[in-house]
């Protein structure tokens, strides 16, 4: 099949940027979304024009890396990643507009590229249990209700990709943020630590300019996992707990500990 | 070149106890003063990261990638393996050990192996311990499953995306590190040159790939925890980005590569669907547990699976191993396969694939119990496919998976140049010639949380030399050599990309050096791979600027590297003339088709010295001596 595309071409973070148009010819419906991409790359470098820059890595679906607006929608018009949309989701003639994650915390390094670090600084600021190597006790010492272990399961399946944010009209980061939250508290290992951990990472969050949250639940429509806004709720019960036990939200001292 | 494997001595059980107090120690408050530079976020990189700052060494780390969370550990579906015998099962430290050396058809050190297997328990610990949310089962505890080549239950998973969940433990553990200043992480920054000061690895040059930027990097101590090389094969189950170069430009710089020939082809990956494919997709082979591997009995067979009858079926992983059955080892599934196909018994366009069959499972233990079980690799199955496995059987084929060699390690990891050290897939140490499922995970983290954080002590204390300054000649002289090297690909203005070049030598290294290989085929490649090099270097078409976000030109420079190392690999695999584990020599086989070893030749460890460019390189030999292991042809009928 042929397809219209309109691409985000953009130098770099200073550069205003624009749409541009590109033919994708002779496109088989097996091939993945990226594929598609690579094919229009070769032939704009075979005539000496710059390649689209886009992120991609393992090119499965877990690694978080691509992320791209299809028409709109981030990773397109199926609820998984860019990598793993595939042609057949497209029809002969069809025009596809090619865009980058937008958000401010995002800004763009080129074309479809862009900066997702922020994500990093939120996990760096709490997203953890505080335990060095060694010294562990037996994995079976504790008993995990399997219920709660599933809980914690889905939403440790968040795969940082940004979705959820590009999806949001306020760029915000909830959902990301309440997935981390969530894991680590319905496991009694990051239980210790619930009430430091959520002040710090919605601080985090704040800081680094992601919009609020207005309950359109755009994020988990997007989301290539799955993750429910549900914890968004169970986030925002434990931020209420812990600003009730901890006064002021902009917590930064060394905090209380246990629940 | 001396290489020297310092395997301690004394019983096999008690080496790794005995060696730890002959460590020599750095003193807490001196740790802070020591910079280690790692090379990769992989569950070897970050772990050694985590733990080394956690130690009190100042860390610095770097990845290509966006962020250290998205190395391609994170891609490991099936598990982990641990000797917890929580299963009561018969299993013990002894019997991983024992499992994991033959699996590895006998080409692995026993002292390294023995090790892997006694800190396998403690990894499952640290993992629980950092939140990490393995499989439960109602009553609260951990759950296993078997995996190819145990006939125990010893493998801890978390659903179908085990890897995931260890790295981003890893990842976790070492961004609380970062918060607290101990570690620095770079992301989006490429390795293009280790700088040895008086013979000791004592820094890198890093290419920033957003500004283009080149910056020389000092350290008392260096880790690659960079991976593996399946890439050179172009389709490979491996991230795109995943590549030779860190190990390779070592290499280059003294440090012996050993037994690259050690490839591993999966038997469970989605067949490839035409010449646009730009990679190959795994499948856990966790899914032997329950799927059953067949093809028809009748080549040329194009009738839909579910109109050929039993007894028109070959279950020929049953029929030809019935004690392991569908759980066979990877190579051996894998040549099976391949043997299948050849026979014209293919299943799906081209006949290049195999039928992995739910539907016994399914009428067994119930739908629902296969969804949970599998959902997400049967979803991740339709999305590339289109096709329903709960309803018809998927379809797979072998693809290059994983690699058993790297750069030379002695047991406390350092490779032969004093103060690098290599973990993880990049090096050759613990998997011989065939890896187990769920060992790879195991050998990551093993290296990083367990093995590293003791011996890199005992170098540092032990050393004389000191953190140079990057204003030295030695890192001038290897920043130009990058800097120029990437000028001339901008320079050849020729008609070919990258990806041309890339899918070339995969083609030639799939055709004459894969899942199987003889002499003729191997002396073929060695014509055609220096003849694709020299075109590269003279029709090479790279756009752009150096200062600059270029993809391209970061994939020009790897697929360089590939260019050199894959006739080294192809040299490698020439000069063993036997089959072992991943390496199988046409040549050498038994009359029903197995692995022929030749133990009185062959039992050694192939490390391979570079001599410069343009000379044949040489060949060193590390002999494998086994004291507590008697070796036996490997069988798992």
């Amino acid at each position: 099949m042929n397809l219209l595309l309109k691409v985000w071409r953009q130098k770099n973070a200073n550069d205003e940027g624009g749409l541009v148009d590109y033919e994708a010819k002779n496109i088989l419906p097996e091939m993945s979304f990226l594929e598609m991409i690579d094919v229009v790359n070769e032939e704009l470098m075979g005539r000496g024009e710059d390649p689209i820059a886009f992120d991609h890595d393992c090119r499965e679906g877990i690694c978080g890396t691509c992320s791209l607006v299809i028409n709109g929608n981030p990773h397109g018009p199926l609820q998984t990643t860019s990598c793993q949309l595939h042609m057949r989701s497209f029809e002969d003639g069809d025009l596809i507009v090619i865009e980058p994650f937008r958000a401010h915390a995002f800004p763009v390094i080129k074309d479809l590229v862009t900066n997702r670090s922020a994500f990093d600084r939120i996990i760096q600021s709490g997203g953890y249990v505080s335990v060095s190597t060694g010294g562990a006790p037996d994995a079976n010492a504790m008993p995990i209700p399997k219920t709660d272990s599933d809980m914690a399961f889905s939403a440790a399946e968040c795969i940082q990709c940004g979705a959820c944010v590009a999806a949001c009209k306020n760029a915000s980061a909830m959902l990301f943020v309440s997935a981390k939250v969530s894991h680590l508290a319905y496991l009694p290992q990051g239980r210790v630590e619930r009430e430091r951990r959520v002040l710090k990472m919605v601080a985090k969050m704040d800081e680094e300019g992601f919009g609020n949250c207005s309950n359109t639940y755009a994020c988990q429509a997007a989301c290539p996992k799955n993750i429910s806004v549900d914890y968004i709720a169970k986030m925002n019960r434990e931020y209420g707990v812990a600003v009730m036990k901890n006064g002021d939200a902009s917590f930064n001292s060394e905090g209380s500990e246990g629940v | 070149m001396i290489l020297d494997s310092k395997i301690p001595t004394g019983p096999l059980k008690d080496k790794w106890d005995k060696h730890r107090m002959n460590l020599k120690l750095v003193n807490p408050a001196n740790k802070r003063k020591y910079e280690v530079i790692i090379i990769g976020t992989g569950l070897a990189g970050a772990s050694s990261a985590a733990t080394l700052a956690e130690l009190g060494y100042s860390v610095k780390v770097f990845c290509f990638q966006d962020s250290p969370r998205r190395a391609h550990s994170i891609a490991a579906q099936g598990g982990i393996n641990a000797a917890k015998n929580y299963r009561n099962d018969g299993d013990s430290i002894h019997r991983l050990f024992y499992d994991t050396i033959k699996g590895g058809d006998f080409r692995a050190r026993e002292a390294n192996v023995y090790r892997l297997a006694q800190v396998s328990v403690n990894i499952i610990d640290q993992c629980v311990a950092q939140g990490v949310p393995f499989a439960r089962e109602y009553g609260g505890l951990l759950d296993n499953r078997s995996f190819g080549g145990a006939q125990v239950s010893r493998t801890f998973y978390a659903r179908g995306q085990t890897g995931q969940q260890l790295l981003v433990g890893a990842y976790q553990a070492m961004s609380r590190q970062i918060e607290l200043g101990k570690v620095q992480c770079f992301p989006r920054t490429e390795m293009l040159d280790l700088v040895l000061v008086n013979g000791h690895a004592k820094g890198v040059v890093i290419r920033d790939l957003v500004t283009g930027k080149i910056t020389s990097y000092s350290a008392d101590a260096v880790i690659l925890a960079s991976g593996g090389y399946g890439n050179l094969y172009y389709l490979a189950t491996y991230a795109k980005g995943s590549n030779v170069t860190a190990i390779w430009r070592a290499h280059k710089k003294g440090a012996a590569l050993a037994n690259p020939c050690y490839t591993q082809i999966h038997p469970t990956c989605i067949p490839v669907s035409g010449d646009h494919q730009s990679k190959l997709t795994l499948m856990s082979e966790s899914l032997r547990n329950d799927g059953r591997v067949w093809v028809p009995k009748k080549a040329g067979d194009t009738r839909v699976p579910s109109d050929i009858p039993e007894t028109e079926r070959d279950y020929f992983l049953e029929r030809k191993y019935p004690s392991f059955g569908n759980l066979a080892p990877r190579d051996i599934s894998s040549r099976a396969a391949k043997e299948a196909c050849d026979a014209g018994k293919g299943a799906g366009p081209g006949g290049k694939g195999v039928y992995l069959d739910f539907a016994d499972a399914i009428k067994r233990l119930s739908e629902k119990t296969v969804r949970e079980k599998y959902s997400n690799l049967f979803d991740m199955y339709e999305k590339i496919t289109g096709e329903n496995a709960y309803k018809t059987p998927m379809r797979i084929y072998p693809a290059i998976h994983y690699t058993m060699g790297g750069l030379w390690v002695d047991y406390n990891l350092m490779s032969n140049i004093p103060g690098l050290y290599v973990l993880g897939e990049a090096n050759f140490s613990d998997h011989g010639a065939n890896r187990l499922g769920a060992s790879a995970l195991m050998q990551g983290l093993a290296d990083g949380y367990f093995v590293v954080p003791y011996t890199i002590g005992d170098y540092l204390a032990g050393t004389k030399e000191v953190r140079p300054k990057t204003d030295s000649a030695e890192f001038k002289l290897a920043e130009e050599n990058v800097s120029s090297q990437i000028n001339t690909f901008l320079k050849i203005k020729g008609k070919r990309t990258p990806t041309s070049y890339h899918r070339e030598l995969g083609k030639i290294m799939w055709e004459k050096c894969g899942m199987a290989r003889d002499k003729a085929g191997l002396e073929e490649a060695l014509q055609q791979i220096p003849k694709l090099r020299e075109d590269f270097w003279q029709n090479l078409n790279v756009l752009g600027e150096s200062h600059d976000f270029n993809q391209s030109l970061e994939y020009a420079g790897r697929v360089a590297d590939y260019l050199e190392f894959g006739e080294l690999l192809v040299r490698d695999a020439l000069t063993r003339e036997e089959s072992c584990g991943g390496h199988f020599r046409s040549e050498y086989q038994y009359e029903d088709g197995e692995a022929k070893r030749n133990d009185d030749q062959y039992s050694y460890v192939a490390a391979w010295e570079y001599k410069g460019p343009g000379n044949a390189p040489e060949l060193h030999k590390e002999p494998l001596v086994y004291e507590e292991v008697k070796m036996s042809t490997r069988s798992y009928k």
